[in-house]
């Protein structure tokens, strides 16, 4: 084969350069927008890239470990989060209201993050086992494995990383070749069930409070001022957007959350249609080239564990850019390498890192 | 094919479940994954579809409601709280003063609008160049201030024409002025703009708006009275961003004036009285604790402070010898030599050691048995015969060595940390030393030593390790004064609101009292303490006093003298010459004020210490103050805000 020596080196160390050039592409076009977003504060662009300098050496690290070890840790992984989950519900300090962080004296972290890679690492492991497609008790389990951390974490609550443990969870299944009669009958259920919950099932406070959840500007005052002032700023931005430095929602502070949550919509009025398919274009060349690599993996539990985290990346780009865009209901999910912050971040690169770790090891063996 | 088959074994042993078909199940996920990217795609397609509905079929209605997103919530920071004298006297106010600012996303030449602003006002070089430097760094859409202190006039000559100048505006703010300049400036401290450490920890909603803060002084302790809190207006703004009419506003509550207790009269005395020694002189109300003046020597000027002093004059002021920025009242720590034996002898008598006619005989030096070390006392040829009353009148060492030895230095930590010495005070002012009372657990800890007799001995007459502030010296000898009864310093009289004008006196805030044995042990020291000024150490301040005084001489040690050597101060460089101490309160039937001098490289306590209290304590008690007392002096009536815009 004809490989330049970069590739070589690449090679040896467990990288993809086409993936790598994508996640490159993105964080760095993160990186100019936040200058712009985040008020031209250059500290806080600063704070961003060793970020995001720590996030791909995560990746680097973990793409050095072989397949085995994450196959053989999994089931570990997934019930020391269990259990440090419980520990938060127990004793979990409360910030902004709800009980997501656990305090070890010297660490504060949030064991709900464990979890956005430790249920796909636990189904993967679970279902590798197991002949598929899945039959019905094998099926059972897995959403047994996804059930408890999903509404551990809701519970918090913590709706964002809730919904991205059930995802994960679910796409697991999927993956694994859920059949469709039960997927489509699933849903049939499910579309039956809740205009009767609707009517039969809620007090009309709560119906209120999904309505909102819903179509945020029913209350222009709370959650709904941020999605109007979200949408005139995407809005505003027009076909090329009001260039650079130039968008008025975000730097008159009209915009809420503009560099953390809200990112996407300082983006996109200031670059436009233009840059928000652009934008969107990155994000599907990285999930195209993501599960061409899970398909080119060895077995089972890599290639459903490369396509599930694969998806939850997805999901965070999915989630966020039409949250702010108001296709979706508001959920506190940040744009995957745009949005300023750590935590994520690194459960993000994390997954990338497995990611590389299966797909450069499929042709080492490893005894 | 086998290579990665092999690799896919799982390692927990299991053997493979029997239909497991890895092909199978390769080609059922990658259609399975197929479909998922089919999902993907579409569901950015939404997104794209969604953008292209927002930013394409209803950009006009956005764009519209975004030139008339006019509404911009903006700050209203409070009114600082001024700071008076316990009589009243201005200490601290603020002067308005306006300023130009430019706002450059709002003007569309910036060379022409300073062209033409030039032609109306004077604008230096150097002011340009900041306001470059600053436009750079500053967050878009915020002004940036180009000229500050505009006079009348040449606000004036500006308002005439603003309207046809977009972007520039003229900005009032108040600026805190300090109009008795040093004069206790320790006491007072300043405010200065707020950095970058301290932003971090401020609450951004209430100091939004605020340039300025606390950093020292009363200004510091007080910042939360002073400050008031924070409102906030609606305004509805053109399309560049200037405000045209208010929708709403919530007012914000001006900051709390303060009243002191200190007397800004009797604080000149102390400042005058110190003359050109480094120092600190602190002066109590032993009835409650009341600061009445709070000298540190060297002071400067905390008005340069106010908007940033230039970095020659704080490198000046930083890098002197003279440390003209450390308050010696509170932070400086010094050993307190001879004053402290008062207590030691209360020591002595509560732990039973000795009674007041127990006689030591003092050849002139002291030796611990079994060493042949000489501790000497100040008088070489010592002082003969001595009980407790000459002992403490003449500062007779070698009684005071032999007492500390048979306490202990347990005993006499112990008894010495019930007078605060060693641990703040708890004063109402930042930055407060613990100094230091030696125990044997401290030098343990601090320098992996063991307690040695030597250093019992050495504390014995204030020497050693042993450190003290200034103010807790003066605390200490206003418990002695109130046989026992303890307040915690403070320096706040009361507050007033800057509205209603209505005053709230602060409660003095008693401690637990010291309470020993015998209470005629207060009178025995106490009358140890009359004996220093009459006849004793420091007879030459009892001359010609019309109240009577019991005080202590102290001097405290900066170069040790060899054994064999002789302390000559003739001979040593000034900043080799001891400390000089004097404690003192008066009068001894109804004490109303604690003093505690402290002249750095002052010789003796007698000689330099003892009259600068006896200055201090002569203004208080009977009113001989340089000025008449009603100079300076409040207004109260008829004045409702003093903006400084008279």
């Amino acid at each position: 084969m004809d490989r330049s020596k970069d590739d070589k080196f690449l090679r040896l160390i467990h990288l993809d350069l086409t993936l790598l050039l994508g996640l490159l592409a993105i964080s760095s076009m993160g990186l100019v927008v936040l200058y712009s977003a985040g008020q031209r504060d250059l500290d806080l662009v600063t704070g961003q890239a060793i970020r995001l300098g720590l996030g791909f050496a995560i990746m680097l690290v973990l793409a050095q470990a072989p397949p085995h070890y994450f196959r053989f840790w999994s089931p570990w992984i997934y019930l020391v989060g269990i259990l440090l989950l419980l520990a938060v519900m127990a004793a979990g300090d409360i910030s902004k209201g709800a009980r997501r962080w656990l305090d070890l004296g010297v660490l504060r972290f949030q064991p709900s993050e464990i979890m956005k890679l430790a249920v796909p690492m636990m189904m993967s492991w679970y279902f590798a086992e197991k002949p598929l497609p899945p039959r019905l008790p094998h099926l059972l389990g897995g959403v047994l494995i996804t059930a408890v951390p999903f509404l551990l974490i809701a519970k918090q609550p913590d709706l964002g990383t809730a919904l991205v443990v059930g995802c994960a969870g679910a796409f697991v299944l999927f993956l694994a070749g859920l059949s469709w009669t039960i997927l489509f009958g699933l849903a049939a259920t499910l579309s039956a069930a809740v205009p009767l919950f609707w009517t039969f099932g809620m007090h009309d406070y709560q119906r209120q409070r999904v309505l909102t959840f819903l179509d945020p500007e029913r209350d222009p005052l709370g959650t709904g001022y941020h999605i109007i002032q979200s949408k005139i700023a995407i809005g505003s931005g027009g076909v090329y957007g009001k260039g650079w430095l130039n968008g008025t929602q975000s730097h008159l502070d009209f915009l809420p959350e503009g560099s953390t949550d809200f990112i996407f919509a300082a983006f996109s009025e200031e670059f436009g249609l233009v840059g928000g398919c652009l934008l969107l274009t990155l994000y599907s060349f990285v999930i195209a080239r993501c599960l061409y690599m899970a398909t080119h993996t060895p077995d089972t539990y890599t290639r459903l564990l490369a396509g599930s985290l694969t998806l939850i990346f997805f999901i965070y780009a999915f989630v966020n850019s039409g949250m702010v865009s108001g296709l979706l209901p508001v959920v506190g999910l940040p744009l995957p390498l745009f949005s300023y912050g750590g935590t994520s971040l690194v459960t993000i690169m994390a997954g990338f890192g497995i990611l590389m770790s299966v797909y450069s090891h499929r042709r080492t063996p490893t005894r | 094919m086998k290579t990665w088959q092999s690799f896919a074994q799982p390692t927990t042993g299991e053997p493979l479940a029997r239909e497991k078909d890895n092909t199978a199940e390769s080609e059922l996920f990658f259609r399975r994954a197929l479909v998922m990217l089919f999902a993907v795609f579409l569901g950015f397609l939404a997104v794209a579809g969604r953008l292209v509905y927002l930013q394409v079929l209803n950009h006009e209605r956005f764009i519209t409601l975004s030139e008339s997103n006019r509404v911009r919530v903006q700050p209203l920071p409070p009114t600082r709280g001024f700071i008076f004298d316990r009589n009243g006297v201005l200490l601290a106010d603020n002067l308005a003063s306006y300023h130009l600012e430019i706002t450059r996303e709002q003007v569309k030449d910036l060379d022409a609008t300073l062209a033409e602003l030039r032609q109306r006002i004077e604008l230096s070089d150097a002011d340009i160049e900041r306001y470059r430097k600053l436009a750079r760094r500053a967050p878009p859409y915020t002004g940036v201030p180009l000229r500050f202190r505009l006079s009348d006039e040449e606000i004036a000559r500006l308002a005439v024409d603003l309207y046809r100048l977009p972007g520039v505006d003229i900005k009032a703010d108040l600026t805190r002025r300090y109009p008795l300049g040093p004069l206790a400036v320790h006491a007072i401290g300043y405010v200065g703009r707020i950095d970058e450490s301290e932003l971090r920890r401020l609450d951004p909603g209430q100091y939004s708006g605020s340039t300025h803060i606390g950093k020292t002084g009363v200004e510091r302790s007080y910042e939360d009275l002073l400050r008031g809190s924070t409102g906030w207006q609606q305004v509805e703004t053109n399309a560049e961003g200037r405000p045209l009419r208010v929708l709403s506003r919530t007012p914000p509550v001006p900051g709390q004036h303060l009243y002191l207790s200190i007397d800004v009269r009797l604080q000149a005395v102390a400042e005058k009285a110190l003359e050109d020694y480094n120092g600190a002189i602190v002066a109590l109300d032993p009835r409650n604790g009341e600061v009445l003046a709070l000298a540190s020597q060297p002071t400067y000027d905390p008005n340069p402070f106010v908007n940033g002093i230039d970095f020659a004059s704080y490198r000046l002021l930083n890098t002197s010898r003279d440390r003209p920025l450390l308050n010696r009242a509170l932070r400086g720590i010094y050993p307190p030599g001879s004053t402290i034996k008062p207590l030691m002898a209360l020591a002595g008598l509560e732990y039973g050691e000795i009674n007041r006619y127990s006689g030591v005989f003092c050849p002139g030096f002291y030796r611990l048995p079994g060493s042949s070390h000489k501790f000497r006392d100040w008088r070489r040829g010592g002082h003969g015969s001595v009980d407790m009353d000459r002992a403490i009148a003449q500062s007779c060492d070698v009684y005071f060595y032999n007492l500390a030895f048979n306490l202990g230095i347990d005993r006499i930590h112990a008894f010495l940390d019930r007078f605060h010495l060693g641990r703040p005070t708890g004063v109402d002012l930042p930055g407060e030393k613990s100094a230091l009372l030696p125990s044997q657990e401290w030098k343990r800890r601090v320098h992996k030593h063991a307690w040695f007799a030597g250093d019992t001995i050495s504390a014995g007459i204030g020497q050693g390790y042993f450190l003290t502030t200034p103010l807790q010296l003066a605390h200490a000898t206003a418990v002695i004064s109130q046989r026992g009864a303890d307040f915690k310093p403070r320096i706040l009289l009361a507050t007033e609101d800057p509205g209603t004008r209505i005053k709230a006196p602060e409660a003095p805030r008693p401690l637990p009292p010291v309470t020993l044995k015998n209470p005629l042990f207060w009178n025995t020291v106490i009358a140890g303490m009359i004996h220093v000024v009459e006849g004793g150490t420091a007879h030459r301040i009892g001359i010609g006093a019309k109240y009577r005084i019991a005080g202590k001489t102290g001097t405290a040690q900066v170069f040790t003298v060899g054994q064999n050597e002789r302390y000559n101060a003739s001979r040593l460089a000034r900043h080799l010459l001891d400390h000089a101490l004097f404690v003192a309160f008066a009068p001894v039937d109804d004490p109303r004020i604690a003093v505690a001098v402290i002249a750095e490289h002052g010789g003796g306590g007698s000689k330099t210490a003892a009259p600068m209290a006896r200055k201090v304590m002569d203004a208080y008690l009977l009113d001989k103050y340089d000025r008449p007392a009603t100079d300076g002096a409040r207004d109260t009536q008829g004045e409702t805000q003093r903006d400084g815009s008279e």
